[in-house]
């Protein structure tokens, strides 16, 4: 057994724990069912799921409610399979929540009712794909 | 008119370059090949070549500028980067906003890094130039905007406006020119973001002059001969590198409004990871110059660390971040080409490696425990570690889209907590690398056995214990990981400090480099976890009101509504927001938003009163940048005014909403850094019902919940704004009303005009009150006055305490001093050789 040989143990030993643990700790896409099933499982990992605002006929999102103390708030989210979720967030109305394409919410089911997100990410229009140009000082 | 030239010319110099970059590539691969008597010819032409090359590359550069500069918006990219209201500074910032523009200086400083190389070297310029130009040949390629049928190559900067977009009004008038840009995203509209780019870009570019020397090196069969020239380039690109990444992090420090200086977010560890990588090289590299080891090792990690640029590259640009990053590029397109790109290098580099695998020179014999090079490799080894244990979840999202391509399906996403996640690793594996830049300095220095060794070790380990004890104690360290955090960067510290002293007093300060960057990491180390370990959210809610649901009220609320003049507890501090403010040209102080009028010009307003001596009422002033509101918040302690903080946002809604930037007051020992998370809208007031209230003059009564004085009335001459004919009667009504620790005087006017009647009421959006003079009645001695009321002003805020974040700032300064230091000494080795004709 030379020194090599056990420092080379030594590496893939830790580079298999990295591996395995970023395969544990990672996270998974689901829908809003498939996290229910898992929090009355008792899984209570944070999972992301992508979803949109819910919005009206005329295209303003609705049930948008922010807490008095505007701090928190909680607002509707349709996941792709169509299922409509109250979700919580505790932190104010980000800056162009309303006007995302697409929202990741990561979190988990707090009761059956609500949902709580840790952390929201936002998939904003991009400018990219702006096809409306201002016709200013026409 | 539309300006069409400079576009054009613009996209003829990209395809000047793209074939310039070529043809200088086959000619030094000639220049490589020929023989003696035709060698003096080919590298003329080659060089011809590349300096035509190099004027091109620039002239892109420049027409690029020119379009933004002189607000030509019938061009797309100055349309969606730039606005006439960006000062100089800032234009600069729009040129590398989008993704072309970002390519476009990685290529200009290729050139720069290019051009240095000829002139440096004798030996090397034929294979290294070759590795060059076709980087170029990529890179250029990258902004071509050339598209055959189906297949799009490029995305180029000088597209018009009309053919980006399908907007209508292109039918009517194909000649139409939009007012005024889009404009930058203000979160880059800082002075980092002007200079932040181009290092790390620097950075980028320059981890190519290592891998060039070393594909030379391979081409040319000299497999040790590379590493001379190549170490200084790798010092330098670690230095640069580093230094751009510590700008990131600053620029997110004091712009972004996420808490803090590094997020762990997949855009960051892009760049990180390349770095870890690289000076794991450099480590390997000086160990092969010392002692003629390590050699394959570092083979292999210039090969890496070239790669992970190339791969940091196609992440960042390619959208397969998508949802996992929140800010990567936008897709344009590029990632087969992205991809195609460090394919390209990568089997290049692994070909020309296991050609060579067999005839490198290794040394046989094992490297005793005693020995410096096995500290240096267990070094290096850490940082491979580190950097796997990064990049691979950061490549999730990867691994999802080449499952889906293969039509499987994968739901992985990055970890929830990616702060925590990444932080349990790299803590541990940072604090091995400063015990191990401790114990392996002194091995560097002196020859090495059992007894030795204890005798070296005993006194800095005695001194460190010592000033750790006196950390933990003064700084109340008392969590254990933390405890062994101080111990082990006091102790590289330390060990190092005594490595500087011994140098300095025995050679040159030339070879300190390695015993600074050690220090600096050290320190960094410290600054990291206290600032990290111990940031204190102070702005907890303290408004006592319970939800309706219990599950709310177990949450902590870290973040504090702050009502305009309404002094509230915050920790230590008593704070109270007194009002939106706006910088104004030539006045060295904020000026209160509620003293200026836009005049609708752009950055330009009216002064409504008097300020100081800095204006007069009827004034106008410029502006810089008017759409940045600043809010300022006055912070107490027992009783008196400490200082102000002016947190930034600017409401966009081109970028949409809300984009804040940080304020801090800064202490020698930490920081209280604050931002703004929600404000008020002040475009359009949704005015309540109106209450009617009826005063005599000296009378106190309540508007809303305010104390008000009715003072008295006035029958006035003249007033502003408003010019008054024969026979008008104009009464001004005088209002003094509190808030608090403010008194406002409200003057509502009433008019009458030929049995008209007219009324100009007064609003105050701090108080979100309108009031109007409804009537007089004179047989009651009384006024009438209409108030309609909106919401107060106020912001949300979040306040952190981040103690000893100075010491990371110092002590990033320290290392990339050590890094500089370093890279004059190898030079100079260099440059001995190369004069002898040896190399």
């Amino acid at each position: 057994m030379k020194k090599g040989h056990i420092i080379g143990i030594g590496i893939i030993a830790v580079a298999i724990v990295i591996i395995m643990t970023s395969i544990g700790d990672a996270s998974s896409y689901e829908s809003f069912s498939t996290a229910l099933e898992m929090k009355q499982e008792g899984d209570d990992q944070p999972i992301h799921v992508v979803g949109q605002l819910k919005k009206n006929q005329a295209g303003e999102v609705t049930g948008l409610n922010v807490r008095d103390d505007k701090t928190s708030f909680t607002f509707v989210l349709v996941d792709n399979d169509g299922t409509e979720q109250e979700v919580f967030y505790n932190e104010p109305v980000p800056a162009d929540f309303t006007r995302s394409e697409s929202v990741v919410v990561i979190g988990q089911y707090k009761t059956e009712e609500i949902f709580i997100a840790d952390k929201i990410l936002m998939k904003c229009p991009s400018k990219y794909q702006e096809t409306d140009v201002q016709a200013a000082g026409m | 008119m539309i300006n069409t030239f400079i576009g054009n010319f613009g996209h003829l110099m990209t395809i000047v370059a793209f074939v310039s970059s070529l043809v200088t590539a086959y000619a030094y691969y000639q220049y490589f090949r020929a023989n003696e008597l035709e060698k003096a010819s080919w590298r003329k032409f080659s060089r011809f070549s590349f300096y035509i090359h190099s004027v091109s590359a620039t002239l892109i550069a420049v027409s690029l500028f020119e379009i933004i500069y002189n607000h030509r918006y019938e061009y797309f990219y100055a349309y969606s980067h730039s606005s006439k209201a960006l000062p100089v500074h800032y234009m600069i910032s729009s040129f590398w906003e989008g993704q072309e523009g970002a390519f476009i200086l990685w290529i200009f400083w290729n050139v720069v890094l290019g051009i240095t190389v000829i002139n440096t070297n004798k030996f090397w310029e034929g294979p290294v130039m070759i590795v060059f130009s076709l980087v170029q040949a990529f890179l250029v390629s990258m902004i071509l905007g050339v598209v055959i049928g189906d297949l799009k190559i490029g995305s180029s900067p000088f597209i018009l406006l009309r053919d980006a977009t399908q907007a209508p009004i292109f039918q009517m008038n194909p000649d139409f020119v939009p007012e005024d840009g889009t404009g930058l995203n203000p979160l880059l509209q800082n002075i980092w973001m002007v200079i932040h780019p181009p290092t790390l870009f620097l950075g980028y570019a320059s981890t190519l002059v290592p891998f060039a020397f070393l594909m030379g090196g391979l081409m040319m069969k000299r497999y040790s001969e590379w590493i001379r020239p190549a170490l200084p380039w790798a010092i330098f690109s670690a230095m640069i590198l580093g230094m751009g990444i510590i700008m990131g992090a600053y620029w997110a420090y004091v712009t972004l409004n996420f808490g803090g200086y590094w997020n762990w977010d997949p855009v960051e560890n892009a760049v990180y990871v390349p770095w870890l990588v690289l000076v794991a090289a450099i480590h390997t590299m000086i160990t092969f110059k010392k002692s003629a080891t390590a050699l394959k090792t570092s083979i292999v990690l210039v090969i890496m660390t070239f790669i992970l640029v190339l791969y940091a590259t196609f992440l960042v640009r390619s959208g397969v971040l998508g949802d996992a990053s929140v800010h990567s590029f936008t897709d344009l397109g590029l990632s087969g080409q992205l991809l195609i790109y460090m394919l390209f290098f990568l089997v290049v580099a692994v070909f020309l490696a296991a050609r060579a695998w067999k005839h490198i020179p290794s040394s046989e014999k094992e490297a005793s425990v005693y020995s410096r090079e096995f500290w240096v490799f267990i070094g290096a080894t850490t940082l491979g570690l580190m950097a796997f244990q990064v990049i691979l979840p950061t490549s999730i999202p990867v691994w999802n889209t080449l499952v889906e391509s293969f039509g499987g399906i994968s739901n992985m996403a990055p970890p929830a907590d990616q702060i925590e996640f990444y932080t349990k690793f790299q803590l541990w594996f940072a604090v091995v690398l400063a015990l191990l830049t401790a114990v392996g300095q002194f091995f560097w220095w002196q020859k090495m056995d059992k007894q030795t060794l204890k005798n070296t070790l005993v006194t800095p380990y005695i001194v460190s214990v010592l000033i750790s004890a006196g950390i933990i104690v003064l700084a109340k360290v008392y969590d254990w990981k933390y405890i062994i955090i101080v111990l082990a960067a006091t102790f590289t510290i330390v060990a190092n400090s005594v490595i500087l002293a011994k140098i300095l007093k025995k050679s040159t300060f030339k070879l300190a480099g390695g015993s600074l960057a050690h220090i600096g990491l050290g320190m960094a180390l410290i600054g990291i976890m206290f600032s990290s370990g111990y940031s204190d959210v102070i702005s907890i809610n303290m408004s006592g009101l319970t939800y309706s649901n219990s599950w709310e009220d177990e949450l902590n609320k870290e973040h504090v509504l702050l009502w305009i003049n309404k002094p509230t507890q915050m920790k230590d501090y008593t704070v109270t927001y007194r009002g939106r403010q706006k910088k104004v040209v030539g006045v060295p102080e904020y000026v209160p938003a509620k003293l200026l009028e836009s005049t609708g010009n752009v950055n330009e307003a009216i002064a409504l009163e008097d300020y100081k001596n800095y204006f007069q009422h009827g004034d106008t002033l410029d502006l810089v940048l008017e759409e940045n509101d600043y809010f300022k918040i006055d912070y107490y302690q027992n009783e008196k005014l400490q200082f102000s903080l002016n947190p930034m946002s600017q409401f966009n809604s081109s970028m949409g909403g809300l984009i804040s930037s940080p304020d801090s007051k800064i202490y020698l020992d930490k920081d209280l850094y604050t931002y703004v998370a929600a404000m008020n809208d002040y475009e359009d007031p949704d005015w309540k019902e109106e209450e009617i209230y009826e005063a005599a003059p000296g009378e106190q009564f309540h508007v809303a919940d305010f104390v008000t004085y009715f003072d008295g009335a006035d029958v006035m001459e003249e007033i502003d704004g408003y010019v008054l004919q024969e026979g008008d009667v104009a009464v001004k009504a005088k209002l003094r009303i509190l808030d608090y620790d403010v008194e406002k005087v409200l003057e509502p006017t009433f008019i009458i005009r030929n049995n008209q009647v007219g009324k100009i009421p007064v609003i105050d959006s701090e108080l979100g009150i309108k009031i109007t003079l409804d009537n007089i009645l004179p047989m009651e001695n009384k006024f009438v006055f209409k108030v309609n009321q909106y919401q107060k002003d106020y912001v949300v805020m979040k306040a952190i305490v981040k103690p000893y974040i100075n010491v990371l700032w110092i002590g990033t300064i320290i290392m990339l001093t050590g890094f500089t230091v370093a890279i004059f000494r190898r030079f100079d080795e260099f440059k001995k050789m190369r004069d002898k004709g040896l190399e």
